[in-house]
Formats: structure tokens, sequence, C-alpha cells
């Protein structure tokens, strides 16, 4: 009989031990199947940060190191500036990479770094028990802002794919979801041609994941996915919102 | 071997590049950027990477990812800048990965003075950041040092897979001396099997310093101090300087260091018996070095560009059994060799013999 759904080999034979509906699951999978279809299991490094996602140094297959809080983006500069032949990229949270890591954020992308970061954005400091990061929508309940995030008092969500789109250095930049298999695809897609950008040298990639967080958002699985759909596709700009010359190509 | 008119900072940059150092990430920092700018403009002609990061924690990261694919790497900077790179550091010694850091100390704290200070002793000798940690850090007191030390730094960070810190201060940064540029020496290291480069034909790695579990994290931090205690043991390293027959010994390193030698000698002409310690391994700090003089010297006195650091450390290494006073300056100031000995005569109430 003929085998039609498998593991990708991107991934280890560790079960994902991530809260059940959360869609970091999702990601890896996306991810994996990405480093399998490329073949760039081998030649890959990955870079993980602190939070849930910190835990995606023991799920992909190929070499991981895992940063200091919000540093994935400049550790891969080092390791991307030491092997300029391999792929380098980093999966962090948006606590991780929209909040202590902003800086590194910008500056990859002004030097255009040749690597490529993900980032899954659910709205909350995760793994620390549901704290407002930046991208925690205005009103929204957290540990932090129990109150629901008061925009006056703590500001408005930060879009970071839309500030790092509008960099020169920035070859390709996508804000994609987790919420739906059609949304699902277009994710695969983009993280695809994420790491293509990379392997042909063009520049700095990115990729934003919606994503859900339903034990800190305390909601059901299904409930959560109504709730990223319902509040956080309606503020945060989706789709490829930066794709230069040399990318369109691809 | 002819030798070369160059501050101390190139020379450190010097002897980072035939060190094989191939990476080099920095923010400019005075009195430290004389090593950045000569990187700048050398390392690229020596087929190396140089980069300016965003600020000192992105470069301290930055050379946290290069040393984790086996690649010799380097970063420099000063007080504030060091403090910024403290967060790196201890992710860099917990990872256990080869880097080569310089502090050209300026004196704090705050924004401070670029004058020469050693008022980062404790930061540079205690761990600095967070965690139990040690970094070694050796102490130059002249041109010639910068340049030997950095050579061996990169060595001992390879051979202990741990951070080294070279420790000078802006006067030593700054002064120019004719300096002899000595090929690497051959060393026998281990070799790298742990880097992250990429698991063609061999299994995947990973290099991260998190301990999921308490006994975990209990088996790690006694494996860290099994190796400190090995570095303890084979690493202390000093300057005796007419030392043998002292009845009193100064303690300095680096610019005290040089300073304290002019005083050993003029106060030999004086008829006293005043030796010299340098501590050069700041980090194992040379305890070694006082265990024979305990029963025979009478006072010591540490001379220090700050309130009293080492002179902690040189109680500790004496067992209290011998006075230990301080003479310091601070806040870029460097004290006068009359004034050292003035101090030392009046410390001990020592009385010069007649002179002729």
């Amino acid at each position: 009989m003929q085998k039609v759904f498998t593991r990708p080999k991107g991934l280890t034979e560790l079960p994902f031990h991530y809260c059940p509906g959360c869609t970091h699951g999702i990601i890896h999978r996306l991810i994996g199947e990405v480093l399998d279809e490329l073949n760039i299991i081998e030649d890959t490094i990955g870079v993980a940060p602190v939070g849930c996602a910190g835990f995606s140094l023991d799920f992909f297959s190929c070499d991981f190191v895992g940063a200091a809080h919000g540093r994935a983006q400049a550790v891969a500069t080092g390791i991307k500036r030491a092997l300029p032949d391999k792929l380098v990229f980093t999966y962090q949270g948006d606590g991780d990479i929209s909040a202590i890591g902003t800086s590194h954020a910008i500056h990859v992308a002004a030097r255009s770094e040749k690597i490529t970061s993900i980032m899954v954005n659910n709205a909350v400091f995760g793994m620390t028990g549901g704290q407002m990061a930046p991208t925690t929508l205005s009103g929204q309940v957290t540990t932090t802002s129990p109150y629901g995030r008061d925009s006056a008092a703590f500001g408005n969500p930060i879009d970071l794919p839309k500030i790092i789109a509008t960099m020169d250095g920035a070859a390709y930049v996508a804000a994609v979801s987790a919420d739906s298999p059609k949304n699902i695809i277009a994710a695969k897609k983009a993280i695809k041609k994420a790491f293509q950008v990379q392997q042909l040298g063009l520049g700095f990639a990115f990729v934003s994941v919606l994503s859900t967080c339903p034990t800190n958002w305390g909601l059901s699985p299904v409930e959560s996915i109504k709730w990223l759909q319902q509040n956080m596709l309606p503020i945060y700009q989706m789709g490829e919102l930066k794709v230069n010359k040399e990318v369109e190509a691809i | 071997m002819d030798k070369v008119l160059i501050k101390g900072n190139e020379a450190i940059a010097e002897a980072a590049i035939r060190s094989g150092c191939k990476l080099f990430f920095g923010y400019p920092i005075t009195p430290s950027t004389e090593i950045m700018e000569y990187l700048s403009k050398n390392m690229p002609k020596a087929g190396g990477t140089i980069l300016q990061g965003e600020d000192e924690v992105a470069s301290i990261n930055m050379c946290y990812g290069a040393a984790a694919t086996g690649a010799r790497v380097m970063t420099a900077s000063s007080s504030p800048g060091f403090s910024l790179k403290q967060e790196g550091l201890s992710y860099i010694a917990a990872a256990e990965l080869p880097v080569v850091v310089v502090n050209v100390n300026r004196s704090g704290p705050g924004l401070g003075g670029l004058g020469p200070a050693q008022s980062d002793y404790f930061q540079c000798t205690k761990g600095g950041g967070h965690g139990d940690y040690r970094l070694i850090v050796l102490a130059p007191s002249k041109g010639q040092e910068m340049y030997d030390f950095t050579m061996q730094a990169f060595d001992l960070a390879d051979k202990y897979r741990n951070p080294v810190l070279i420790l000078a201060d802006g006067f030593l940064g700054q002064m120019m001396e004719p300096i002899e540029l000595k090929e690497r020496p051959a060393v026998n290291l281990p070799a790298k099997d742990w880097v992250t480069n990429g698991c063609r034909g061999r299994n995947k790695r990973k290099i991260a310093s998190y301990a999921l579990t308490n006994e975990i994290g209990e088996a790690n931090c006694m494996y860290w101090q099994t190796k400190y205690k090995q570095i303890k043991e084979e690493e202390q390293r000093w300057e005796s300087y007419q030392a043998d027959d002292a009845e009193y010994l100064l303690v300095g390193y680096g610019t005290c260091g040089r300073i304290a030698k002019s005083v050993v000698i003029n106060a030999r002409k004086h008829g006293i018996k005043l030796g010299l310690i340098r501590p050069i391994s700041l980090w194992p700090f040379p305890e070694n070095a006082f265990k024979r003089h305990i029963s025979t010297v009478k006072g010591i006195v540490a001379i220090e560009l700050n309130a009293g650091q080492m002179v902690e450390d040189i109680r500790l290494a004496v067992n209290c059994k011998i006075p230990v006073e301080l003479y310091n300056r601070q806040g870029g100031m460097l004290p006068t060799e009359t004034e050292i000995f003035q101090y030392v005569s009046q410390v001990f109430n020592l009385k010069l013999p007649e002179e002729g």
C-alpha cells in the first residue's frame, strides 16, 4: 500500500508537547516539510528563542542553537557570517522578536542579512503564563493587562512585518495565518519562499504567522481559532507585504 | 625580529588576526575603539569578517553564533559596553563557547571617564552576568603582553571551551610601544567535535543552556565547577619580582603592576626588602603565588585603580595571616612611584636606612 502522508524528515521523532490547540505544531510541520522538500536539512542551522518556541530546537532535525531572549537574529547573524554557504533561520515568538528583540529585527533587515526569520504571533507571552506582549490587541485581557490593554497607557499592537516591509534590505516579507486549511497552505508557500530567498542569496526574508494560545487565552482550541479570525485577522495586515524584484522571479 | 611601534589596542587587533580569528563583532566605545578600527581595515584583507552590530548586546550574541560554528571570534569594548555584554557572556559560558573578549576598562560607575581604571575587577573576575560562571581573565601590563596574551587567550578559549577576557585600561590601550609581532605558537588543542555547522553525515547537534529539570540543572552546575576547578589548578599566572627574600610585597596588575615594579627597584636602592607579585591571571587568581610568602612576609600593599577590589582576593589568598593594606587611586588617576613608596613606608612604619 502506498503511504500518502508521513512525518517530514525535517522533524525529529520527538512528539510535540505544545498545549492542545496551539498552532506551533502546525507551523513546525510546515517548516519541517520545507526543509525536506528543499533538501536542506543537513545544510541548515536553526536558532531557537526563549519562550514556548524555545522547544523548537528539539523538534527540527537540523542543527540548532538556543539563543537568549530576543537575541536569536543576532546569533543567526553570527552563524551566517561564519558560514555564508549554510542556511540559517530563526523561529521566534512575538514576545521575543517584537519586544526585547526589536532592535535586532530592524537591523537584520537594514543589513539585509541573508537569513530567514519566522515569527509566531499569538498576541501574548505564552510560556510565562499569558502576559501582555507588544502584539496584544487593544482591550485584550492578559495577566499584566487584567482590565484589558489600555491603549492610552500601554500603546497599540506592533505590526512587525509591516514595519520590516518598509525597509530596503527586506527582500521578502509575508504575513500569514495558521487558522484554516487555506491559510495554512498559503503559510507553507510563504515559508518555502522565505527559505528559497536565502538559498538564492537575495537578502533578508521574514514570515509572520498568526497563531493561537488556547491555554493563556482561556479558550478551547475551536474557540481560539474563531478568536484569532475575529480579532487578530482584522488588525494585522495579511499577505505578501514585500516582494522585491529578484524575489518575484522565484 | 623587528619591532613595530603601535598602540596597545592595535597590538590586540593584530594578535587576533595572527591567531586565526576570522570574525569580529563590535560596537565603538572609547578607549577600546582602535581595536575595531584596526580590524575594519585589516581583517577583510586577512580573509576575515568584521561587523559593527547595532549595539553591544547584538555584538556579543553574534559572537555566540559564530563561536557555535567553531570559528575563532572576538569582541572588544569598554566598561559601559562591557556591562551590556554580560547577558551574552553568561550564555556563552553556559553553552561553553570559546570567545575572546576585550575590556579596556574606563572609570565608572555610570558613564564615567576615559582614564585608566580597574573598577571592573569584580565584574570581570566574579562572573559579571547572572549565574555561577567564570571567565578566564588575563591582565597585560604592557604593549607586548597585549599582543601575547591575546594569542594565548584564543588557545585558552579553545582548550577549555570557555570565554576568555583580556582586561586592560585606557592607558595600556592608547599607549604606543615597540611590539614584536610573534608568530602564533603551535599548541595542541582538542578537536571541535561539538560545533553546529550543519549535520551533513552526522547526527543533529544542538547548543543551548536550558535545563528542564532541577536534577539536570544541578548536574550542569557541578560539571561547570569541575571545569573551573581544573582551570584554577592549571592556569594561575603571575610575575614575581624580587619576591623571594621580600619582607614586604606590593601586589598590582596591569598598569599598577608596571608602576609597582619601579617602586620595588627604588625601595631596594634604599635597602628595603620590597618585592612585587603581579597577577597575570585575575581569574583564576594566582593564590599559589602567595603560599610561599605567608610565613616570611610582614605586610602586603595592594595597588589598585579602584576603591579596593583585588585586595579582597589577596586577603583570601593569604588567609588573613598577613596584614594587607590598600593604596588606590580612582576615576582615571594613576599613583606616582613616590606616593606609593611613601605610603608603604608609612603604613608599615619603615625607617629608611641612613644614606651613605
